[in-house]
């Protein structure tokens, strides 16, 4: 029988995982956006879960706005990368360190 | 068999999500999230919240994944230096990590016995429709909200396109204003001369 702990600890594991990969990789901010959205469906996952076993819709309707707030960030941040990219010639974290115009 | 589904589909979750972290290749990871959407896509089903999986699957894989694999591909990131410092902040990292499992852990695991009152609700008739309910839902209690996230989407594609459009000088393009604004008179000349004609 799944309870609801084993769907939280999916969603748990997930979601740690999400932060080791922003830790652990320092080089490319592409990956670090690839953690983010991997974090926010971790968040989607736990909504979902407790929506089920709540027998509630608004955990539903709640993953539906992240979901359309996580693709305008998406959007937004890969644009940034791209001017990014145009300017500096590489996109790595520790480069930048420094809020120079 | 929920309980196969949900192991199986859960381990190849986890197993994707190892690999986002560690692929060398921002190719590969980009891949692997896509397989990490559709398991949880499948997962999300088990839970009767049909239309998110769809959505997700649609949404995520369909339009977010094909943009960031358009801007992996686009940028051409060197492979072989990504890697360099890969160790530099991992004690930083792993102390951290192992703080939020043992928090998550003593919320999930430990007090587990109290989240026993959450039991699941018998499974929804065959014609049960969840888009339905979610969209009455949506269209009603959370309409204002339906709004604002639609603003959000347009400040999204109007940020998006602002940001990456650039005015290169030097560039020939058309002005169609001045084309449509063109009368026969600026350009045609009548000019009336005698025939010269040799005999």
């Amino acid at each position: 029988m799944i309870t609801v702990s084993h769907y939280l600890t999916l969603s748990s594991l997930l979601f740690i995982l999400s932060i080791a990969g922003i830790f652990l990789n320092r080089k490319n901010v592409i990956l670090l956006l690839m953690c983010i959205e991997l974090m926010l469906l971790a968040v989607n996952f736990n909504f979902i879960t407790l929506s089920r076993f709540l027998g509630d819709t608004a955990g539903q309707v709640f993953v539906f706005f992240i979901l359309t707030v996580a693709a305008a960030e998406s959007a937004i941040g890969l644009a940034i990368l791209v001017v990014l990219f145009r300017s500096r010639k590489n996109i790595e974290v520790e480069s930048l360190d420094s809020m120079k115009g | 068999m929920e309980a196969f589904i949900f192991y199986f589909f859960g381990s190849v979750l986890i197993l994707a999500g190892i690999g986002v972290i560690i692929a060398r290749n921002p190719v590969h990871s980009a891949m692997s999230l896509v397989l990490a959407f559709v398991t949880s896509s499948f997962l999300w089903m088990l839970l009767e919240a049909e239309f998110l999986a769809i959505v997700l699957v649609l949404v995520y894989v369909g339009a977010v994944m094909v943009l960031f694999l358009f801007v992996v591909m686009m940028l051409d990131v060197n492979v072989s230096q990504t890697r360099a410092g890969f160790t530099r902040y991992a004690p930083l990292g792993i102390g951290l990590v192992i703080l939020i499992v043992g928090m998550l852990g003593y919320v999930v695991w430990a007090r587990t016995q109290e989240m026993n009152f959450l039991q699941a609700p018998p499974r929804a008739a065959a014609d049960f429709s969840n888009t339905e309910v979610l969209g009455s839902q949506l269209y009603t209690v959370y309409m204002y909200p339906f709004e604002l996230a639609a603003v959000i989407l347009l400040v999204a594609i109007v940020a998006a396109i602002s940001l990456t459009m650039r005015r290169r000088p030097g560039l020939k393009v058309q002005n169609v204003a001045r084309q449509v604004a063109v009368r026969r008179e600026d350009r045609v000349r009548i000019v009336s001369m005698e025939a010269d004609k040799e005999s």
